[in-house]
């Protein structure tokens, strides 16, 4: 009797820990696709190594919500970027913009691989310079040498 | 011949004064886009009374300061007591923006710790932040007569920052 209540106990305690569906992400989904795809290329600026879709931080939550509504209205990815960023700064941006302040940044790369291919090239030039400009062996340096190698070989 | 041994000397001297300067930097303290753009518009209750409000309209023509802070915000406790003696010392208007917070918190802090502010206005759910680009409370604002925004304190204002930005920059709008 004791183990039949027990059971039974058990069960109704399954029932009540039943899951509930799970709610659903947001109302819209193809807003929700949109606003991710436009936050997770934006940084969120309490957590600065998160992206604005991953962070958690209550502000990082608020920005979704506003760029939701942003999209809602219609705006485009462009103008939601302009947004953030007259607000934030080009800080918020992952990919930072092609502008004056940021062409050191986009070409330094290149024009230091172009440096170092520069650097190469005098280089390889000026040894290979060297290694043609040495003088064959005189005369004696010849005899004096076989005369070495002769030795050598007794 | 012998300058040339002296190149990556000078290359690890700039690296490092790059790094000195690099890492002494605080990475939370972004600069804001606003400054020097108009203070964005807004109408907002204020937190002591909700029927009367608040929009950055009203201050045309004066030098005022708007802080924003919270009853959640630790470091807004810290500048607190600074802000009070503003608010005796200067004429200057502190106008303060109470962000997405509880109007009972909000007004108790006020209670508790004294009230530096000629208006609070209340951002409950923190829309006019994120028109101003909060995003780390305590922050304050100098804007000028024609509602520019000329400075923005990220963080508590220490002492030094008041008496050596902030303070001078007041006088100078003033005298504008």
């Amino acid at each position: 009797m004791k183990r039949l209540f027990a059971s039974l106990l058990l069960a109704l305690a399954c029932t009540a820990a039943w899951p509930k569906d799970a709610p659903p992400l947001a109302e819209d989904p193809a807003v929700e696709k949109r606003m991710i795809a436009i936050s997770e290329e934006m940084r969120c600026l309490v957590c600065q190594n998160e992206s604005l879709a991953a962070s958690q931080a209550d502000l990082a939550q608020d920005l979704r919500r506003e760029l939701r509504g942003l999209i809602k209205e219609g705006k485009s990815d462009e103008e939601i970027k302009q947004f953030m960023v007259s607000r934030y700064g080009d800080f918020v941006l992952y990919r930072p913009r092609m502008q004056p302040t940021t062409w050191l940044l986009w070409a330094g790369p290149f024009v230091l691989l172009i440096a170092g291919i520069a650097v190469l090239i005098g280089y390889l030039r000026r040894r290979s310079r060297v290694v043609e400009q040495e003088a064959p062996l005189s005369e004696d340096d010849a005899k004096r040498a076989e005369a070495l190698l002769k030795e050598g070989g007794q | 011949m012998k300058a040339k041994f002296l190149i990556p000397l000078a290359l690890f001297v700039v690296l490092v004064g790059f790094l000195a300067v690099g890492l002494n930097r605080d990475p939370r303290e972004v600069p804001s886009p606003l400054v020097g753009k108009a203070a964005p518009a807004f109408r907002v209750p204020q937190l002591d009374a909700a029927g009367k409000t608040f929009s950055p309209e009203d201050m045309k023509g004066k030098v005022w300061l708007l802080n924003v802070w919270a009853s959640w915000c630790v470091s807004c406790r810290e500048e607190h007591p600074l802000l009070v003696e503003f608010s005796r010392s200067q004429e200057t208007p502190l106008i303060g923006l109470d962000y997405k917070d509880k109007r009972e918190d909000g007004l108790g802090v006020l209670v508790r710790a004294g009230n530096p502010y000629s208006i609070t206005a209340f951002d409950g759910d923190g829309r006019v932040g994120i028109d101003y680009g909060v995003y780390g409370v305590p922050e304050t604002y100098v804007i000028d007569k024609a509602g520019v925004i000329r400075y923005k304190q990220i963080g508590p204002i220490t002492r030094e920052a008041l008496d050596k930005k902030i303070l001078p920059l007041i006088n100078e709008l003033n005298k504008s």
